[in-house]
């Protein structure tokens, strides 16, 4: 197994992670997409997953709530661990993991349901609210944590469809908080958004970092600079350089990361 | 180093580097100028200089003019980023020396005005050697040379002890002769300008080596001008 890339950056020291990766590689049959990585996540710290299309970013995020389960010819080896927990050890329960490690896509995905019922659909199935005021509660404190209470609250019978669409990936980082998830993975939460309503959402990660781990994977090279404090460059399905956000961007150690950040042709 | 997929990206990148060059090259000839205007106490020159100075002002605009639209058009990051931001910089140091220089032009009418003393032959030699840093550090920026921005670095060390001399001659002369004491202070003020011209050189070639390592190369320095903390000449 490849030892990690040296992690940089005054921030080197720290807490123990909220996830930790060890040694893990994915395989969609033959293709092996994702080669021997590890990668320590935070609590308190956003991470962004950078790296050209197909690097295998998104597969690595997948893995984390066990996304790739999904898929049949998908094999993962290695260990992921959620609080010293290997999530690949057989008897996990999947759907208590995906409430632990929430997920929030590209594409806002709200059912087609009221935004009451969006937000209450996880507490109901994981059975976090006795009573019609305890769900209350929830739906209530989860839009307000999304920062959305304040635009739907007189509506909540209303059709989560119906809102816009930065409201909508709002309306879903809702959904995904109201279950008390440790750690939210977010899959490009902005990229089918106008420059206002990313912003919201950056502001919206920017707030919720502190009670959460969050691993964003994001193209945007700007938005990674502005909302994350580490940074993970993928590339070719390995994982080139991982360290503080600040400097990956301004003094890169690896020269495929500073050719993929600059824009440069590789 | 590759080149960006963008090649207007490299093209405004070369459009800053070009600009630097420029106002080395005149921070350059304006030193020289200057110091030709003062050997021969040449008025008309010295105007020269005066003016040329205010060509390096407008290309430090112009520079920061460039440096803002990369900002605002490409987001720079990483090398593009140290690079833009030490370019910046630069043409500011640059600009500087072209202000000591246009300050040696202005001594000069005030030492024609006044009693023909015989120039401290060391402002020559300091003089020639402030201008070799200056043209090494363009090369260096030119090269892209880490090594050769440190070896500038390095000979500001030469120039501080030939201030240093140079600032003890003077006030022994200054002892001996007190009559003159008004122009030999020019004279002083003149040879400060040029140890303050390498002291720009030097913040230049520290600029280079950030922007080609992104490290800092200033904290190892040491500073050799001792004449701010010492009264009197002591040889």
């Amino acid at each position: 197994m490849n030892s990690a890339p040296a992690e940089t950056g005054p921030e080197a020291i720290q807490a123990k992670p909220k996830m930790a990766a060890r040694g893990v590689n994915v395989f969609y049959g033959d293709n092996h997409a994702i080669k021997d990585i590890d990668l320590d996540l935070y609590a308190d710290k956003v991470t962004s997953l950078i790296g050209p299309s197909g690097c295998g970013k998104s597969t690595f995020l997948r893995c984390l709530n066990r996304m790739n389960d999904t898929i049949p010819i998908c094999h993962v080896t290695g260990e992921i661990l959620l609080e010293d927990e290997n999530i690949y050890t057989s008897g996990i329960d999947v759907v208590q993991l995906r409430a632990r490690v929430g997920m929030v896509f590209q594409k806002p995905n709200p059912f087609p349901k009221s935004i009451y019922d969006n937000v209450a659909y996880g507490p109901r199935i994981h059975g976090l609210a006795a009573h019609r005021t305890d769900l209350d509660e929830i739906v209530t404190t989860s839009l307000e944590k999304a920062g959305l209470w304040q635009e739907v609250k007189d509506r909540l019978d209303s059709s989560g469809t119906a809102l816009s669409g930065g409201q909508q990936q709002r309306l879903c980082i809702a959904r995904a908080i109201a279950v008390n998830p440790e750690v939210i993975l977010m899959d490009e939460p902005c990229s089918a958004l106008d420059p206002i309503a990313t912003a919201k959402i950056e502001a919206l990660i920017d707030e919720l970092s502190g009670r959460y781990a969050i691993i964003i994977v994001t193209h945007s090279m700007q938005q990674a600079a502005r909302i994350s404090r580490k940074t993970a460059f993928f590339h070719l399905g390995e994982m080139v350089e991982y360290g503080d956000t600040t400097e990956i961007f301004t003094s890169p150690k690896e020269d495929r990361t500073r050719d993929y950040i600059t824009g440069r042709i590789g | 180093m590759n080149d960006h997929i963008l090649s207007t990206y490299d093209d405004e990148l070369q459009e800053v580097r070009s600009i630097v060059i420029q106002m080395g090259d005149l921070a350059a000839n304006q030193l020289s100028e200057a110091m030709q205007a003062l050997r021969d106490l040449d008025i008309e020159k010295a105007k020269e200089v005066r003016l040329s100075d205010k060509k390096l002002d407008a290309l430090e605009i112009t520079a920061e003019r460039a440096v803002i639209g990369v900002f605002a058009r490409r987001a720079p990051v990483a090398d593009d980023l140290r690079e833009v931001v030490s370019a910046l910089k630069m043409t500011t140091m640059i600009e500087r020396m072209g202000d000591y220089a246009k300050n040696i032009a202005k001594r000069t009418f005030a030492l024609s005005d006044g009693a023909l003393v015989v120039m401290p032959e060391m402002l020559d030699k300091m003089a020639i050697e402030a201008h070799q840093m200056i043209e090494s550090v363009l090369e260096a920026y030119v090269k892209r040379s880490a090594e050769q921005a440190v070896a500038v670095w390095e000979s500001d060390e030469a120039l501080d002890s030939m201030y240093n001399l140079t600032y003890r001659k003077i006030l022994a002369r200054m002892m001996e002769t007190p009559e003159y004491i008004g122009e030999l202070t020019h004279y002083l003020m003149i040879a400060k300008n040029i140890e303050r011209i390498g002291d720009q050189a030097t913040n230049v070639a520290e600029q280079i080596f950030y922007a080609i390592t992104g490290d800092n190369l200033e904290e190892a320095r040491a500073k050799n001008d001792e004449t701010s903390v010492e009264l009197f000449a002591k040889d």
